[in-house]
C-alpha cells in the first residue's frame, strides 16, 4: 500500500472515499458498460460487420456525423463572435445574455425538439418565411442540424470565454505598436492563442450532437436512409425486438465515444501545455 | 491621446465592431430567445384557462410527481459519490488518478440511448438478471428502479466534476489544520471542507438536478410510457406532442422551460459567490507561486 501511494497521509478517508467512489462508478458506469459489450461479442464477426455496415446503419452514421459535423462548424464561427462580443464589449443587458447562452444545457432536449419543429414548420415563425423560399427546415435533414446546433451552442462560447478573457491587453498594444494592423494581430497573435479553445470546444459540441436524440426526433422527420440519427435506428430496433441489432449498433456509438473523450482528453492536455508554456514564458520575462 | 491611439490600435473598427454585435447577438436572438418565447406563446396559444386544465390533467400531475421522485432519489446518491470521488482525488496522490478523472467524464461521451439500452441488456426480460427478476416479481425496467438507474448514470459526472477542481485549488492545508488541532475525520469534514466547498456543491447539483428532470432519451428507453406511471414530464410532453395536443405539450413544456430559467437564474447567483471566493483564495495565496 505505501509503497503503491507513496507515503501515508496525513488526511483521513482516503482508502474510504476512493473505495467508495471506484464502486459506484464500477456498479453504475463500468460493469453495464461491459455488459453491452460482452453482449455484442456473443456475436460473431461476421454478424456484427453485417448489422454495422447494413444499408440503413450507414446511412444513418451519415446523417448523424454530417449533421454534427456542419451543427459544430456553425457553432465554431458563431460561438467565436458570440463569446468575442460577451467578453470584450459592453453593450445593455450583457450579464442576462451572457445567462442565457447556458439555455441549452438547462433546458430538457424534448422541450427544444417540439419547440424548434413548431417554429421550424411551414406554419411556425420562421418556417414560415423561409419555406416561401424553398427552404424546408423541419421534417427534413437541415432540421436536424438546426436541432444540433441549439444542443452544442454553449460549448464553444462557454471554453472560449476564459481564454479570451485571460489574453492580456500588452500582447495586442505590443502588436499595434509594433506596427501590426488589427487584422495582423489577430491572425498572428489572437488567433494562435484561441486555437486549443476553439478546437476543444469544436470537438465537445461535436461529440454531444452525434449522441443527441431528445431535440432532433421531433423536428428530423425521421424517415430511414434520408433523416434517420443512428440512435433513432437503435430505438426503432428495439422496438422491432432486434434487440441484437440495437447492441451491435450501440456499441458501434460506444466505441465513438470512446473515442471523442481520447480526443477532448488530448486536446485540453494540449490546451493546458500551451497555456502553461505562455504562463512560463511571461514568469521568466 | 495616448490611451486613445493605444484603444484603436487595439480595437476592432466601429463598422466592424457593430456587425460582430449584430451576428453574435441575432444567433443568440435565433437560437435561444426565439425558442423561449415560442414555448410559452405555444402554451398559452388557447389562453390562461386552457393552459391551466393541461396542467391539472390527472397524467400531467403524475408526470410531475414522478419527476420530482426520481430527483429527490438520485440527488443524494449523485452528491455522495460526488463528494467522495472529489476528496480522493484533489487530497491524494495515487496512481490512476487521470484514468479515474476520465471515466468520471464517461457518462457525458455516451449517447443517452445507448445508456438506456445498456440498462435494458441487464434488467429486461431477455436480459442478465431478467429471468431472476421475473421469477421474484421484482420489477426494474419499464418502472421506477430503471428510470433511476439511468438517471443516476446520466448524471454522475455533474457534482464531482465542480468540486474537483475547486478542491484542488483549495488544497490540503485546512484540513491538515483541522486534523493535527484534533478534530475527527467527521468534524473536520463539517466544519472545514463542507463550508469551503459549499457553493461549488450547490453549483453541481443545480446541473444534475436540471438534468435529472428533463433527460428524455435513456428515460424514453426504459421507462415504457405507461400513463399516469410512468411517465416523467419529458415524456408526458412527448406523447402529447405526438398526439397533436399542442396545447398539453407545450404547458407541460414550459413548466419544464420554467424549471430551466430558475435554473440559470440559480446557476447564475452561485457562478457570482463562486467567484468570488476563488478571487478571495487566490488573493490568499502566499506570493511565492508568482
Amino acid at each position: 500500500m505505501r509503497s503503491l501511494f507513496g507515503p501515508r497521509p496525513l488526511l483521513p478517508g482516503f482508502r474510504l472515499s476512493l473505495g467508495c467512489a471506484v464502486l459506484y462508478l464500477s456498479l453504475l458506469v463500468l460493469l453495464p458498460l461491459s455488459g453491452l459489450v460482452f453482449k455484442a461479442s456473443q456475436l460473431s464477426l461476421a454478424a456484427f460487420w453485417e448489422i454495422a455496415s447494413g444499408e440503413r446503419a450507414l446511412a444513418s452514421y451519415r446523417v448523424t456525423f454530417g449533421a454534427s459535423l456542419l451543427a459544430a462548424s456553425i457553432n465554431t464561427v458563431f460561438g467565436l463572435i458570440v463569446a468575442w462580443v460577451l467578453v470584450r464589449y459592453s453593450f445593455p443587458g450583457k450579464r442576462l445574455i451572457d445567462a442565457l447562452v447556458d439555455l441549452p444545457f438547462a433546458l430538457p432536449t424534448a422541450v427544444a425538439g417540439i419547440t424548434l419543429a413548431t417554429l421550424y414548420a411551414g406554419n411556425g415563425w420562421i418556417g414560415r418565411y423561409l419555406e416561401p423560399l424553398g427552404f424546408k427546415i423541419a421534417f427534413a435533414p437541415p432540421g436536424i442540424v438546426v436541432a444540433l446546433t441549439f444542443i452544442g451552442l454553449p460549448f464553444v462560447v462557454r471554453t472560449l470565454q476564459p481564454v479570451i478573457e485571460d489574453i492580456e491587453p500588452e500582447v495586442e498594444e505590443a502588436a499595434a505598436s509594433l506596427g501590426a494592423s488589427r487584422l495582423q494581430t489577430f491572425v498572428r497573435v489572437l488567433w494562435p492563442a484561441l486555437l486549443p479553445a476553439l478546437l476543444t470546444g469544436f470537438t465537445l459540441a461535436f461529440s454531444r450532437s452525434i449522441g443527441e436524440y431528445g431535440s432532433v426526433i421531433f423536428i428530423a422527420g425521421n424517415m430511414p436512409l434520408i433523416s434517420e440519427i443512428t440512435p433513432l435506428l437503435i430505438i426503432s430496433k428495439l422496438e422491432q425486438y432486434d434487440v441484437v441489432g440495437a447492441t451491435a449498433l450501440a456499441v458501434v456509438m460506444l466505441f465513438i465515444s470512446f473515442v471523442m473523450l481520447f480526443v477532448v482528453n488530448g486536446l485540453q492536455w494540449w490546451a493546458a501545455t500551451r497555456h502553461g508554456a505562455r504562463a512560463a514564458d511571461g514568469a521568466l520575462r | 491621446m495616448s490611451t486613445l491611439a493605444r484603444r484603436r490600435a487595439t480595437a476592432e473598427p466601429p463598422w466592424l465592431r457593430r456587425l460582430l454585435l449584430a451576428v453574435g447577438l441575432g444567433f443568440l436572438v435565433l437560437f435561444l430567445l426565439l425558442p423561449l418565447l415560442a414555448v410559452f406563446a405555444e402554451a398559452f396559444a388557447a389562453g390562461g384557462r386552457a393552459y391551466l386544465e393541461a396542467l391539472q390533467d390527472h397524467d400531467a400531475r403524475s408526470a410531475i410527481a414522478l419527476t420530482l421522485l426520481v430527483a429527490v432519489l438520485v440527488l443524494p446518491l449523485n452528491i455522495c459519490f460526488g463528494v467522495t470521488a472529489a476528496w480522493a482525488i484533489a487530497k491524494f496522490e495515487f496512481r490512476g488518478k487521470s484514468l479515474l478523472i476520465t471515466l468520471i467524464d464517461l457518462p457525458f461521451a455516451v449517447s443517452p440511448v445507448v445508456v438506456g439500452l445498456v440498462f435494458l441488456l441487464i434488467f429486461g426480460a431477455q436480459g442478465l438478471f431478467g429471468p431472476w427478476l421475473a421469477a421474484n416479481d421484482i420489477k426494474v425496467v419499464f418502472a421506477l428502479p430503471a428510470i433511476v438507474l439511468v438517471t443516476m448514470f446520466i448524471t454522475l459526472p455533474f457534482v464531482a466534476r465542480e468540486l474537483i477542481p475547486l478542491m484542488q485549488a483549495q488544497g490540503r492545508e485546512e484540513e491538515e489544520a483541522a486534523v493535527s488541532l484534533g478534530a475527527t475525520g467527521w468534524q473536520m469534514f463539517r466544519r472545514v471542507t463542507l463550508p469551503n466547498i459549499r457553493w461549488g456543491l450547490l453549483y453541481g447539483v443545480i446541473l444534475a438536478n436540471a438534468r435529472a428532470m428533463g433527460e428524455f432519451g435513456a428515460v424514453s428507453v426504459v421507462s415504457g410510457h405507461i400513463r399516469g406511471e410512468t411517465n416523467t414530464l419529458p415524456l408526458h410532453v412527448e406523447i402529447l406532442y405526438n398526439e397533436y395536443n399542442a396545447v398539453g405539450a407545450f404547458a407541460s413544456a414550459s413548466v419544464l422551460a420554467l424549471l430551466a430559467l430558475v435554473t440559470l437564474a440559480a446557476k447564475t447567483v452561485v457562478e457570482w459567490r463562486l467567484r468570488r471566493e476563488v478571487r478571495m483564495l487566490s488573493a490568499a495565496l502566499p506570493p511565492e507561486n508568482n
